[in-house]
């Protein structure tokens, strides 16, 4: 990735233009002809860089909720427990962390009871019994892009 | 309580949390499948990005694979009555992407969450000793994610979610 990548991941992730032609104008804000634009980003979604071009959604405005998870997983179990755990669609991210309390992951659901339930269910297939459950009380912050040109 | 949404509004989010197309009127065919005019459905996703429906539009990226291999997730022990201004002032710093107040467990007396990212470890160190001093030296430790064994986006209005999940493999 060079300096130019950097400038329109950045662009992409928080000032996508909602216009007709969208890679024309990031084009003409960075200095590209619209087909330069197609191919960049043609290249950093099959590096896997860029996971996604759409729209981020918040989940209480389309009336789910959600909430965050936290277990102590043996780790000799970490893969079994794992794949039960993302097997639930509303499982959206879950992490290894270093803590004794290894395994985080996000639940995303139409309801409190739809999340009692997914959270039950994977108690019960992984037999796993220190399991916390973190519900938000207020957010402060939820920017979900990340600034690349900032880095040093 | 967030409003409803229009059956239309909720065709467009099943849309668009998928993938815009690489061509060159993305959202004409987009349009097209939902019975819209284009620029209709331009001011429609606008909207709902003013109303906080969509919270942006645009590229979700592998942090990791953009450079950002250090993630931590900072959690802090302040005290109740702090705990709003705390939170305010980490959700300030452009490096903190998400700060949320989370209830807390007796086993886990942690109420103030902060995500951060960094190329490596030392950048996240040296982040959060710069947020412990603007917010008062609390108790906090350093979560750092040693593996990432899932990220998508979710999909809504995707299935009727009527019956609880049986779930699970098998």
């Amino acid at each position: 990735m060079d300096q130019l990548d950097r400038r329109l991941l950045n662009l992409i992730q928080e000032e996508f233009p909602l216009v007709a032609r969208p890679y024309q104008e990031i084009g003409r804000r960075l200095g590209l002809s619209e087909d330069e634009v197609i191919r960049k980003i043609s290249k950093l979604k099959a590096d896997g860089i860029i996971r996604r071009l759409g729209g981020v959604f918040e989940p209480r405005q389309l009336g789910y909720t959600s909430t965050l998870c936290a277990l102590k997983v043996p780790p000799g179990r970490l893969a079994e427990v794992a794949e039960v755990v993302n097997s639930f669609p509303g499982v959206t991210h879950n992490y290894l962390r270093e803590h004794d309390y290894n395994m985080w992951f996000t639940l995303i659901g139409p309801d409190r009871r739809h999340l009692e339930e997914v959270i039950r269910a994977i108690k019960e297939h992984t037999g796993i019994t220190e399991f916390l459950e973190l519900p938000v009380e207020h957010p402060f912050k939820i920017r979900v892009n990340f600034d690349l040109e900032a880095e040093v | 309580m967030p409003r409803r949404l229009s059956e239309v509004e909720k065709n467009i989010v099943r849309l668009f949390q998928g993938d815009l197309p690489l061509e060159p009127y993305p959202f004409r065919l987009a349009a097209r499948e939902l019975g819209l005019g284009e620029e209709e459905l331009l001011a429609r996703l606008k909207a709902l990005q003013r109303e906080g429906i969509m919270r942006r539009f645009g590229a979700a990226l592998r942090h990791r694979k953009a450079g950002l291999v250090a993630n931590a997730m900072i959690v802090w022990q302040v005290p109740e009555a702090e705990v709003a201004t705390a939170g305010r002032k980490l959700a300030s710093f452009r490096e903190v992407t998400h700060c949320y107040q989370r209830q807390t467990r007796p086993e886990w007396p942690y109420n103030l969450y902060a995500v951060v990212h960094g190329s490596n470890r030392q950048q996240c160190e040296v982040l959060a000793r710069r947020l412990a001093a603007a917010i008062g030296h609390y108790n906090y430790r350093l979560l750092y994610s040693t593996a990432e064994l899932k990220k998508e986006s979710m999909r809504y209005f995707v299935e009727d979610w009527g019956p609880p999940p049986r779930g699970g493999p098998q």
